[in-house]
């Protein structure tokens, strides 16, 4: 019988050299006139193992990594086909710490499955959930969402449910759903991985939410930098359409859900769930003035949802296990699981789905083992470039909606960027204005000319110009822009100015620059 | 001219908000959107020169010049700088002989700064035309380079 192997075909796999890895086994291999069958799944989110190959011994997934084509010969020859013991040998997938401790809800089937095999989707439990939801009427699809406890994970944390009855609500002869897949904050990279990796479940998702609320059009707006989850994507909506999933009759059931990948053009601002709205209109990512709200007047002026990737790929796996399962993961008002995604300087980064509540240090040290660089981490910034930078002395806080905001933090999309003591935070403070001042899209002043002036001022703190004055000045400058800014881009690329300023103040006061 | 631009719009002119779709078309076909584009794309799909102008100028993906026969874009994010970024974006700059938004004299490289590849458990990261690269060292970049016929 031949032996299976995985090598993964996700991005941050290939950009380390997995698609050399690949070609090298199957050339090894052929030369050794060994039958050897190999699959291409996504990542198990173990960055720092990629590329990670797996081989399948019995019923059981053992691993290697992180491996390069220069081992590959070497791997042969240690039989790493029977799980030989080689220098890279990992043992059981299952059993690895980093892995074996997380919950995986939503990423259940990411690195398990071959991301385009429709197939291998249904035989891990794929389309439960939506045929659970066809037997349902609408509301009680939408109440199941909303006893789930499901809070956007795009960053604004607004309960999914309360939004799928909006629009369920709303009376229109044309309804949307859209996905948010503009996944553009630092250091997150949770979208990508799932569409590359399982790509069905967030069709699915998306599924279910048009049968709830009765919409028949769906858009997935997708990054530019985002080749290869394009790529997934549009093969699998193709098999999904082939066997009838997406179409005219949705699994059977007379209902018509047609969805097609819309690409971004590199906006940063288009993740913001109105100016998305208008780049799918095909105009200017230009933020819109809430109200009306987008599940009132969305996408062409009609009722529209709009969910980031991963609420919507959450919503499978609830419709299948039930709403109390989900709720059943999770503290106080933070229901269900989080990808946590590690970033930056640290040792293992990587993806780790974990119910709210564990606490930064256990990410940061157990799962990351401190930083890549063998220093001390100094600082970390939460929730991407709009998120504030904590101090060393915060890390015992929990990754919970409510407890970040209690430390002037936010969890954003679950991004977590180390930063060790070379660090210099007053440029990072500088960096969040220079950020928004590329990214803004101008609509409204606070946002436009004040990160631009928010630059000028660091710079003049930092080459010594009335430091006290124009320290003053800054924090006056983040008050205009939180309290006068149309959007979260203006509205809280304050908070890592702040962070700095309130955590790391001494940069600002170190001997001037120029 | 505006023939090279027709089939584009025969296919999208009548989809929901087809604008951007058109400007990716037109770039993919084109390397870039050329300035004649402009009117042609404005009056197939009823809008103004300025609206088209206005969309063409806001997404830093559309470029409005040729672009050098690779696209090299290198992550400028929080995540990378906390990996060297910054060390890595100047390098670029210096091997390559120019700054960021710019193409080398020999047409061969275009280089862009970027925010965010998703790449960031492997940074820093750099993309070169759609091939995703991670924990790109100064020996590596200019191993890429070189294998993309820039070992000037």
């Amino acid at each position: 019988m031949s032996t299976v192997v995985y090598v993964p075909r996700d991005a941050a796999a290939l950009s380390v050299g997995a698609e050399r890895v690949a070609t090298a086994i199957a050339r090894e291999a052929k030369s050794r006139g060994i039958d050897l069958t190999l699959k291409r799944n996504g990542t198990r989110g173990m960055c720092w193992l990629e590329p990670l190959v797996e081989v399948v011994v019995g019923s059981e997934r053992y691993a290697y990594g992180p491996v390069t084509e220069r081992d590959v010969p070497a791997l042969f020859a240690a039989d790493f086909l029977h799980n030989g013991a080689h220098a890279l040998q990992l043992g059981r997938v299952a059993d690895i710490a980093y892995f074996a401790s997380q919950q995986r809800l939503t990423f259940e089937n990411v690195g398990v499955i071959e991301p385009t095999s429709l197939d291998d989707y249904l035989t891990h439990g794929g389309y439960e959930g939506l045929r659970n939801a066809l037997r349902m009427q609408p509301h009680e699809i939408v109440q199941a969402v909303t006893d789930s406890g499901l809070r956007g994970r795009g960053g604004a944390a607004f309960p999914t449910g309360i939004k799928w009855k909006t629009v369920l609500d709303a009376s229109a002869p044309q309804k949307y759903v859209t996905c948010n897949a503009d996944e553009g904050d630092s250091g997150t990279f949770a979208d990508r991985m799932l569409m590359e990796g399982d790509p069905f479940s967030l069709i699915e998702g998306m599924t279910i939410a048009a049968i709830a609320v009765g919409a028949t059009q769906g858009y997935i707006y997708l990054r530019i930098e985002y080749p290869h989850a394009e790529r997934t994507l549009t093969d699998a909506i193709q098999a999904a359409y082939q066997a009838g999933y997406l179409g005219a009759d949705v699994a059977g059931s007379g209902r018509r859900f047609d969805l097609e990948v819309r690409m971004g053009a590199g906006a940063y601002i288009c993740g913001e769930e109105t100016s998305m709205l208008e780049s799918l209109e095909g105009r200017r990512g230009e933020v819109r003035v809430r109200p009306p709200l987008p599940a009132i007047k969305g996408l062409f002026g009609r009722p529209t949802i709009v969910n980031n990737v991963i609420s919507l790929a959450s919503v499978p796996i609830i419709l299948r296990r039930g709403a109390q399962f989900y709720r059943d993961f999770g503290v106080g008002r933070s229901r269900g699981t989080v990808p946590i995604q590690l970033a930056g300087n640290i040792k293992r980064g990587g993806l780790v789905e974990r119910a709210f509540g564990v606490s930064l240090r256990d990410l940061l040290y157990d799962y990351g083992g401190g930083s890549a660089t063998g220093r001390p981490i100094r600082a970390v910034q939460v929730g991407g470039p709009l998120g504030a930078y904590i101090p060393a002395s915060q890390f015992d806080t929990a990754i919970d909606y409510e407890a970040l905001s209690g430390i002037g933090a936010l969890l954003g999309h679950g991004g977590v960027v180390a930063f060790d003591d070379t660090v210099d935070m007053a440029r990072m403070a500088r960096f969040a204005m220079e950020f928004c001042a590329i990214e803004s899209c101008g609509k409204c002043t606070p946002c436009r000319l004040g990160s631009t002036r928010g630059v000028e001022v660091i710079d003049r703190i930092l080459y010594g110009v009335d430091r006290d004055g124009n320290l003053r000045l800054l924090e006056d400058l983040c008050e205009t822009m939180v309290e006068g800014s149309l959007c979260g881009l203006g509205g809280m690329a304050p908070f890592p100015v702040r962070s700095v300023l309130r955590h790391f103040r001494e940069d600002f006061l170190k001997p001037p620059t120029r | 001219m505006t023939e090279d631009f027709s089939d584009i719009l025969d296919e999208y002119q009548h989809v929901p908000g087809p604008l951007l779709l058109v400007l990716h078309a037109v770039q993919r076909k084109h390397g870039f959107v050329p300035a004649e584009a402009v009117p042609y794309i404005a009056e197939r799909l009823n809008l103004s020169r300025a609206e088209v102008h206005g969309v063409l100028s806001f997404y830093h993906h559309f470029r409005r010049s040729p672009p050098g026969r690779h696209v090299v874009q290198v992550c400028r994010a929080e995540s990378c700088q906390a990996m060297g970024a910054e060390h890595l974006a100047q390098h670029a700059q210096q091997r390559l002989g120019i700054e960021f938004h710019e193409t080398t004299p020999d047409g061969a490289f275009s280089l862009e700064p970027v925010y965010c590849l998703g790449n960031c458990a492997c940074s820093p990261a750099v993309m070169i035309d759609d091939e995703l690269f991670g924990r790109v060292s100064a020996e590596q970049f200019d191993a890429l380079l070189a294998e993309r016929g820039g070992d000037r």
